[in-house]
């Protein structure tokens, strides 16, 4: 994209193209023979990595979209079936989904360097505003994104944000009704912001292409911020930044199939498998990890208006970057001071970050107003000062001079950046609900635990006797046919099993010739049916409270692990929160309160229930259920066969995602290496 | 982008019969997908709230222009926090009104705020009553 290219190729089919449309000169100018400078370290591959982010998202979700139904009644529904039953649909909603938490990793890290090494100065300014727009498109996208499987941080978030227009002076009341498309958050909603997910990253993709080519008009900057001068300064794109970028890609898929495979849930919330209900607020409401710092400074501002403002400016104050800091020396590297700053400036935003995750109440609204103030003054008052009053170090006269001076000092501080951008990452993701109060769930050894779990057999045979006999009295299991105890990684079930087992099910089923509803006996294809004809039977039924559907119930149960736990299961992959909640409950109840707490009447006292008023009396009871295995018939073994079981209705693809993980993973690392001694090899004269 | 029609046409008034809601009790009906709290308060309730000088309130309104004259037991309100659209809980806080689990704000037994981040009171919403104990709403 630099002018005209005098690439002619040799073939006369393509010549004759060429003639006509140079699109292959400009892609062997702008991806070829295009000079990239000779010092970029691999902070600049995280270019290549968000335009890989990006097309993987898009194909991802085209393929989501073909499945999907976007209806306030369906949405939530088809997701699920989406992941059940189409084929691989467990791995591309994960792909999607990680994919987007990765996407904003990565373009972090990516706006940080441009940060640091001053990419945003002279003459890259119209580079980085169209970065900024990029980012912001891409937080639309990912919000509406986030409210399509229409659970309930889907639902609250759709409302919390979309009041956040309200606050406009005049105009705000029309703009959310605009954006709700009725009197509130629903189906209209729904639908025109699932038309928008799909539209926006096009336009990002769109905007991507103009970024790249302001990039390869004005090039790429470096870690030393000197412009190239002569031929040795340089290095062609291809093979030298291309198999460069393959390399980084290639470490950053590990990264990205560590979550697709072995922890799709840490990045989500568990409150967003249960359906939308637009009645019940869930008690935080925590946006996802990337909004966070933005939604500390939101809530840091006592006032409405002020708030927003406050939040939005904290984006847009990015675009005036380059006027900010005047400072001649672009790369932080000779810059004594702001390279300080700088890592005070990540320090602030990793903690506005972790307080974006707490509640809003004591120290915590005072330091989120005391960093919000740290953040605006970096842009305001710490750059435009250091500008004036900072003594740079010399900078070398040319790239080929800074490469000749290379010392380890480098490896040294990248050590840092890395160690630093990986509590970035990892520092945002503070789960609100840490300090309820109670005992915390005693944790269990789960068969299905760790990278090699499986799902054990016995326990889920034996837990689908306790389901079917106990907890389907009051519990439906909606999302589970009686096909999948068949399948692959569950209970185990032969077909004639299946059918032996479907047929015991009276299915309600017609309307008949005659227009009459009848009752058949269940097919493999049947689902379990519902112990209520509907939630309001359900509730009437149980004093009030509608016992839930079990499906997912071991996904949209959790517990806060608190600092520094959920670093450590980041690394340890424990992700049994919800089983080891489940299994807690059924052992938790106590026949007499403590001193003390009071019980209302028809509630149940239960150790480890939210406010220990559970609704539920005391479902499990020595010997209750007979086991044919010979297994102990105690509520301890009940409740960790049951629970076994539930977490197979909640993952039944997980014996597949692990197994296929492992795979991945052998793939990638020799992949990974054979990138590494490809590149050095490429590089081999370049250093 | 609008609403459409039939979105507006389910937006209609509705009728809603206070018969059976017993004085301290309260009920959720759903007006235009929002929810809308029918408190039936208690002398201690009201008392509490005209109590309170109006011009403290961070938005100075009074119970009797909250509520209809003659009615002053029922209180109608839209149950959104102000803030960012959370649905408050009834019958919690300390103001023997309604407490908001998402950031704290803290509503009087008249809808009012008196504590936390929302700016304004609960809204009442456009209704009349049609016989003592029958309400229209909308």
């Amino acid at each position: 994209m630099s002018g005209p290219s005098d690439y002619q190729p040799s073939n006369p089919a393509l010549q004759w193209i060429e003639r006509r449309l140079p699109i292959l000169g400009l892609v062997h100018s702008s991806f070829v023979v295009y000079p990239t400078p000779r010092n970029l370290n691999y902070w600049w591959t995280f270019g290549a990595i968000l335009s890989f982010m990006l097309g993987m998202q898009i194909l991802t979700g085209v393929i989501l979209a073909m499945h999907y139904t976007p209806h306030a009644d369906l949405a939530f529904k088809s997701v699920e079936l989406l992941v059940r039953d189409v084929n691989y649909g467990w791995l591309l909603r994960n792909m999607h989904a990680c994919g987007a938490s990765m996407f904003f990793f990565a373009v972090y890290i990516h706006m940080l360097r441009g940060l640091y090494y001053g990419s945003y100065k002279e003459p890259r300014e119209v580079l980085w505003i169209l970065g900024v727009i990029i980012y912001l498109l891409m937080m639309a996208t990912g919000f509406m994104g986030y409210v399509l499987p229409w659970g309930q941080m889907s639902f609250w978030g759709a409302t919390v944000i979309t009041n956040l227009f309200s606050a406009i002076p005049y105009v705000g009341e029309s703009i959310v009704t605009l954006l709700w498309g009725g009197y509130s958050v629903g189906n209209p909603t729904l639908n025109r912001f699932f038309s928008l997910h799909y539209l926006l990253p096009f336009l990002i993709a769109g905007v991507v292409v103009l970024h790249v080519w302001a990039l390869h008009v004005a090039g790429q900057n470096n870690p030393d911020g000197v412009e190239p001068k002569t031929e040795k300064d340089t290095v062609p794109f291809t093979p030298h930044a291309t198999i460069k970028d393959g390399f980084g890609v290639a470490c950053f898929l590990l990264l990205y199939a560590w979550f697709i495979f072995y922890m799709p849930n840490y990045l989500g919330d568990a409150d967003n498998y249960i359906p939308a209900n637009p009645g019940v607020t869930p008690p935080h409401i925590v946006p996802e990890w990337y909004y966070l710092p933005f939604y500390a400074i939101l809530r840091s501002i006592p006032n409405k208006l002020a708030g927003v403002i406050g939040m939005f400016s904290a984006i847009i104050i990015l675009c005036f970057l380059p006027w900010l800091d005047a400072a001649k020396t672009k790369s932080s590297k000779y810059r004594p001071l702001a390279k300080q700053f700088f890592w005070i400036f990540v320090a602030v935003c990793i903690l506005l970050g972790y307080l974006g995750a707490q509640p809003p109440e004591g120290i915590y609204v005072i330091a989120g107003r005391v960093l919000t103030v740290c953040y605006f003054a970096y842009f305001l008052i710490v750059l435009p000062l250091l500008s004036r009053i900072e003594t740079p170090r010399p900078v070398p006269n040319s790239i080929s001079e800074a490469i000749l001076a290379k010392s380890g000092k480098a490896v040294a501080s990248i050590a840092v950046a890395l160690v630093a951008a990986g509590a970035l990452f990892v520092g945002t993701l503070g789960d609100a609900r840490a300090e309820e109060g109670g005992p915390k769930p005693p944790g269990n050894n789960w068969s299905f635990a760790g990278p090699f779990g499986k799902y054990d057999r016995g326990a889920l045979q034996r837990g689908l006797k306790v389901y079917k006999e106990v907890c389907s009295n009051c519990h439906s299991l909606s999302y589970i046919a009686f096909r999948n105890l068949g399948d692959p990684g569950g209970p185990g079930y032969s077909v004639a099993q299946v059918a032996a087992f479907a047929s015991d099910y009276k299915i309600k089923d017609g309307p008949n010739d005659a227009g009459d509803m009848f009752e058949r006996p269940g097919r493999a294809a049947d689902y379990f049916p519902s112990p209520f004809p509907n939630e309001q039977a359900a509730r009437a039924a149980n004093g009030g409270a509608a016992p839930p559907d079990l499906s997912l119930i071991t996904k949209a149960r959790s517990y806060g692990r608190g600092f520094p736990m959920f670093l450590v299961d980041f690394f340890s992959q424990y992700q049994e929160q919800g089983p080891d909640y489940v299994s807690a409950v059924l052992q938790g109840f106590e026949d007499k309160a403590p001193e003390g707490v009071t019980i209302p009447e028809g509630s149940y006292y239960n150790k480890y229930f939210p406010g220990h008023a559970i609704k539920m009396p005391k479902p499990l009871s020595d010997g209750q259920v007979t086991y044919d295995d010979g297994s102990p018939a105690t509520v301890a073994q009940y409740a960790k066969d049951v629970t076994t079981f539930l977490m197979w209705t909640a993952e039944p693809h997980m014996e597949a995602r692990k197994r296929i993980g492992l795979q991945v993973f052998v793939f990638l690392i020799i992949f990974a290496f054979l990138m590494y001694f490809t590149k050095k090899k490429v590089w081999a004269d370049s250093h | 982008m609008n609403p459409d029609a039939s979105t507006i046409a389910a937006g209609a008034p509705i009728e809603v019969d206070l018969s059976p809601v017993a004085e301290g009790q309260d009920i959720k009906v759903f007006w235009r997908g929002k929810p809308i709290y029918i408190s039936h308060r208690t002398k201690k309730q009201i008392d509490e709230a005209r109590a309170v000088p109006v011009a403290s309130l961070p938005d100075p309104q009074s119970d009797e222009a909250r509520v209809k004259a003659g009615h002053d037991q029922w209180l109608v309100v839209i149950g959104i926090c102000t803030h960012l659209g959370c649905i408050p809980i009834a019958h919690e806080g300390n103001y023997d009104g309604f407490f908001c689990p998402c950031h704290g704000s803290q509503y009087d037994s008249s809808g009012r705020i008196r504590q936390g981040p929302a700016p304004a009171n609960l809204p009442v919403p456009p209704y009349q009553f049609v016989s003592d104990t029958k309400i229209q709403i909308g």
